[in-house]
């Protein structure tokens, strides 16, 4: 006999179901309810740094956009901060760097404004990971070593949850005019296949004068996403 | 400041798969290479946090919070609370829980939603709620009807309440679902039996709670909610 471990078990998943809007963005579904619903502004009036859109559709292994997803967005502000206690330094007053977005009905289409994260620490053993053995040095909490800061590329972390999925999908959007960063970052360089590392890579463009990405998502088939168990 | 540590592996046997053909929209919605394991950064243990600015206190009355002054949601009138805890049996404070669900007829106010019993002009059939100090939540509601849903020709899925919790990091992040003790169609709902594992599958299930419930107004169920733990410092355990 053993003795029991006394952990408790997580609360399993479900599907968020095709009405995920009633609770998390209740305009969408056709009614006011709320003083202030949430996730509609991520940085904020005060944020630092450089304004952009990020759009994109989430597709399914029939090539078909899906028209019910919600997607929420976790980043740190330009300074490569996040507003939270664990992460070293300042935000912006009002800067929360968390957004809820839904997919239009009709076209799936889905956007948000936002401002350009920085880049943030790595985790210690992530940056030894893809370094040469012949640099091994010791590092801190938050990645510092004698080269100084070990550092992921600029990047925004996606949870993607709807109908039909079981359990919320981690992606993170990264961006292609960072291409000397994103050449150096551990996550990207976790991926094996070259090829699939571009499903992360939004692309810039601009319309009237402001940086758009494009993000398509793919759940399944041909170029499928890179999903993460974070 | 606190040596930032990691949080426990997600049991992925405790969690439903994401291609589960009983429930047939997972088929084509399914990622089919292996989710890329993570170490976690700062990225994966920082998340949102929320205060009583962002919500008000009526946001967690049901059946109130939609009706007309004077009037109330109709249907049997429930408190549904519990605690939100982390595995390690640890009380999350000030998080937010959401809830959405159908009315007491099952019926959705979504403009998707055509099943064709009534709206009920005085629910909304949304709430939201900070847990309290000691990581206690609860909401007051009415208990939401079973409806049908096209998956099998004849599928029906048992009352239930959708809940969306955050708890301190983005990796922790969580939606499911609250059913209520006793209904016959639990064992029957094809989203229930995404779940692998009967003991999971309970970990879903209301429990009736007469204690809390209040004599000649509302029956009570109690629900637990468990977000991932947290390795503890001691072993160095640093990001
Ligand atoms: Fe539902």
């Amino acid at each position: 006999m053993v003795q029991k471990l006394d952990y408790l078990k997580e609360t399993p998943s479900q599907t968020a179901g095709p009405y995920v809007h009633i609770g998390l963005a209740p305009g969408a579904a056709g009614f006011d309810i709320y003083r202030q619903e949430l996730g509609w502004d991520i940085a904020g009036p005060n944020a630092r740094g450089e304004r952009i859109r990020v759009e994109g559709i989430v597709i399914d292994a029939t090539g078909s956009p899906i028209k019910d997803v919600m997607l929420e967005a976790w980043q740190a502000n330009s300074e490569g901060v996040y507003a939270h206690p664990e992460s070293p330094g300042e935000v912006e007053e009002g800067f929360r760097g968390w957004g809820r977005v839904i997919t239009d009905f009709e076209t799936g289409e889905w956007g948000f404004d936002t401002v350009k994260p920085g880049p943030v620490p790595a985790r210690a053993e992530m940056g030894r990971s893809v370094r040469p053995a012949a640099e091994e040095e010791l590092v801190d909490t938050y990645g510092r070593g004698h080269a100084g800061l070990r550092q992921m590329a600029p990047h925004i972390n996606l949870w993607i949850v709807a109908r039909g999925i079981n359990i919320g999908l981690n992606t993170r959007i990264y961006f292609d005019d960072e291409a000397e960063a994103n050449a150096k970052d551990p996550v990207i360089n976790l991926i094996e296949w070259e090829r699939r590392r571009r499903t992360l890579i939004a692309k810039r463009t601009m319309r009237d004068g402001m940086p758009v990405y494009r993000f398509d998502i793919k759940l399944q088939g041909e170029d499928e996403t890179v999903f993460f168990d974070i | 400041m606190p040596t930032p540590a990691e949080f426990y592996q997600r049991d992925r046997d405790w969690h439903p798969p994401a291609n589960t053909p009983v429930y047939k929209t997972s088929v084509t919605r399914s990622p089919q290479y292996a989710l890329l394991s993570l170490q976690q950064s700062v990225s994966e243990i920082t998340g949102p946090t929320f205060g009583h600015n962002d919500i008000d206190p009526m946001d967690r009355d049901l059946i109130h919070n939609y009706a007309k002054d004077g009037s109330s949601a109709i249907g049997e009138r429930i408190i549904l609370h519990g605690r939100v805890l982390d595995e390690n049996a640890r009380p999350i404070p000030n998080t937010l829980v959401e809830i959405w669900q159908a009315n007491a007829g099952g019926r959705y106010r979504h403009k998707k939603d055509t099943y064709l019993a009534p709206i009920d002009p005085n629910f909304g059939g949304c709430g939201r709620t900070l847990t309290d100090e000691n990581g206690y939540y609860f909401f007051r509601t009415v208990k939401p009807g079973a409806y049908p849903w096209r998956n099998y020709v004849n599928s029906w899925r048992p009352a239930h309440i959708h809940m969306s919790i955050f708890g301190t990091a983005f990796c922790q992040r969580l939606i499911t679902q609250c059913y209520f003790e006793g209904d016959p169609l639990i064992e029957k709902c094809p989203i229930v039996n995404t779940i692998p594992g009967l003991p999971a599958q309970a970990q879903l299930v209301a429990a009736l709670d007469m204690n809390a419930s209040v004599p000649l107004d509302s029956i009570a169920y109690k629900f637990d909610v468990v977000l991932r733990g947290r390795r503890a410092t001691l072993f160095e355990n640093r990001l």
